[in-house]
């Protein structure tokens, strides 16, 4: 049986949607036609795939305008005579076709501050009760799809906002490690509001809307940290207790609160991949210098990093990070 | 012939040239739209009632309508519990010391944010519908940095529901009606909402790092989170009863119709 598709193509000099016919068996999925298209009328449509099963989280495109996972969109979800129009995520900047650049990412992931190892565990002797660690094994289900940063009217639809906003992506990875029973820091609440925008959120609950984990993006982790962030800055109550009982200074005293905190992230910056002369990447990886996926952080990795390459500070030997 | 893919953050920074606005085929209107007209419709109901300033206590069986508790002015005579230190003036509401706070803690809710936000605000109006805003700065500065005063909001919220369940206590005393019964569910569903609030389901213990340490707090955590889980339904079940019980009331002391006693 044919169906109806509209699948945009182009590239960041501009395209516009075309319009297929393509047959479509029962059980199968958007990003199985996306497939039986490049099989059959667009061998050169552009798509980023990996799983098909909903755990890779590459195959993020929007679907009649919701964002959504290609290989978790079933097609006996739309009548018969449905039009399927199918785009890439509209936040970031267009590669090719439905593939994007979603290295904005990768930029904010690097900019949020690491885990900080517990002082005097030595790494393998980390103990945690199940109750303590759930919360933030929720936020540990995500795939990083970006199907959340994509959705976000902060910087979807207000590009100026993407320097001063890391996105619900991080604020879960904030939120996981400020509730992690073992991490050190004790700035996350602080930099969360400072430096990755959490003001800017509305709780318009986008995020939690399109989350193929289901993770409660909006009520489990941007709202905790809105409330730890008001604990800090602005309850009256809060200040007063800690004015009267000193515990201020008690916590100072105890040395839980380090004092100086290692810096933020590593100094490296994000690196394209390699590209020709013409300055385009190599259509087709068989004749690409390396296989596989591009990494973002550039192709000529070694391992291990060079120290100042990574921002894992040891809490015992601080001289050696 | 093929082209070459754009090197990613290289030279194209643009996004894929799509005209469409949304290309949402669904009704993502219909969610704003009756969230705009139930907010709307209940907004106006409370303003007239309130500045109404008559039919709002029936004497006989002593029913005090929440938007009238606690009555401080000159005009409530018999429903007055907490003296009258203001006057009457048509622009001062007999419960002008709770009301201005109960509308704080609605306000900077955490769902109501989301269902004015989206609805009267359009920012967004839907998700992946573009914001009706040029520019946003979301709650960083004045005036929506204020929508952190919630847990302030939150703490008048529980005194104010200890007055009314002190109003349905007083009540109780001449027997049973049906305005009883519906005072009582109105103070029931007003405290499962206060409880269910975000700012109490963080300060009861969403703000320790080790439950195990607290385990009574973490089952009072454990079970405000149940409740949170269930905010916007209780909000609006609660503009619901709310709304409910100031009309019977309304209704009683104007003679509309009588109570229907069980006892007494």
């Amino acid at each position: 049986m044919k169906r109806h598709f509209r699948v945009w193509r182009g590239d960041a000099s501009g395209g516009d949607l075309r319009d297929f016919d393509v047959e479509v068996n029962e059980g199968e999925v958007v990003l199985d036609i996306i497939h039986r298209l490049q099989a059959t009328q667009a061998p050169d449509l552009a798509c980023r795939w990996n799983c098909k099963a909903g755990k890779c989280g590459s195959c993020s495109m929007e679907i009649n305008g919701k964002p959504r996972l290609g290989c978790m969109t079933r097609m006996s979800t739309f009548t018969d005579d449905e039009t399927i129009t199918v785009t890439p995520i509209r936040t970031f900047p267009v590669i090719r076709d439905l593939v994007t650049d979603v290295s904005f990412n990768y930029e904010k992931a690097r900019e949020t501050p690491a885990f900080a190892p517990p002082p005097g565990v030595a790494p393998g002797e980390y103990r945690m009760q199940q109750v303590d660690v759930e919360r933030s094994q929720e936020f540990r289900k995500c795939i990083e799809c970006f199907l959340c940063q994509n959705t976000c009217h902060v910087i979807r639809d207000h590009d100026e906002n993407k320097p001063a906003f890391s996105g619900p992506r991080y604020f879960i990875r904030a939120a996981e490690l400020d509730m992690h029973p073992l991490d050190d820091r004790s700035d996350r609440k602080e930099y969360a509001q400072a430096s990755q925008g959490l003001g800017y959120c509305n709780i318009t609950k986008c995020c939690t809307e399109v989350c193929p984990e289901h993770i409660k993006i909006t009520d489990n982790a941007i709202i905790p940290m809105k409330e730890r962030v008001v604990d800090r800055r602005y309850d009256p109550i809060v200040w007063l207790g800690r004015k009267i009982f000193r515990r201020d200074q008690l916590e100072s005293a105890d040395g839980a609160v380090p004092t100086v905190n290692p810096p933020m992230s590593s100094a490296r910056l994000p690196e394209g991949p390699p590209v020709g002369p013409d300055g385009h990447m190599e259509i087709a990886e068989l004749s690409a210098p390396t296989q596989g996926g591009l990494s973002p952080f550039g192709e000529d990795l070694s391992f291990p990093l060079p120290p100042e390459y990574v921002s894992y500070h040891h809490p015992e030997r601080p001289s050696e990070a | 012939m093929t082209t070459t893919a754009t090197k990613p953050g290289g030279g194209g920074r643009l996004r894929a040239a799509i005209t469409a606005r949304t290309l949402r085929t669904d009704r993502w209107w219909l969610a704003p739209l009756v969230t705009f007209i139930g907010l709307g419709a209940w907004v106006t109901y409370a303003t007239v009632r309130v500045f109404m300033h008559q039919w709002f206590f029936v004497e006989e069986y002593l029913y005090l309508t929440p938007f009238y508790s606690p009555c401080l002015t000159d005009l409530c005579g018999p429903a007055a519990e907490f003296g009258t230190p203001l006057p009457s003036f048509l622009l001062i509401p007999e419960a002008a010391f709770t009301l201005p706070f109960l509308l704080l803690f609605r306000l900077t809710c955490y769902y109501y944010r989301k269902a004015y936000y989206r609805a009267f605000w359009l920012s967004p109006p839907a998700c992946a519908v573009p914001d009706g805003h040029k520019t946003y700065s979301g709650e960083t500065r004045f005036p929506l940095i204020f929508q952190n005063a919630h847990r302030y909001a939150f703490y008048a919220a529980v005194i104010i529901s200890v007055i009314n369940t002190w109003d349905a206590i007083h009540a109780q005393t001449t027997g049973l009606g049906l305005g009883n019964v519906i005072l009582w569910i109105n103070v029931l569903m007003l405290w499962a909402y206060t409880a269910s609030c975000h700012s109490c389901r963080h300060i009861i213990g969403g703000r320790m790092k080790h439950f195990s340490r607290h385990p009574v707090r973490y089952r009072l955590w454990t079970f405000v989170s149940a409740l949170n889980t269930r905010h916007m339904q209780l909000a609006w079940i609660t503009l619901g009863t709310l709304a409910l019980t100031d009309f019977y009331i309304m209704g009683l002391a104007a003679g509309w119709f009588t109570d229907l006693r069980i006892i007494g």
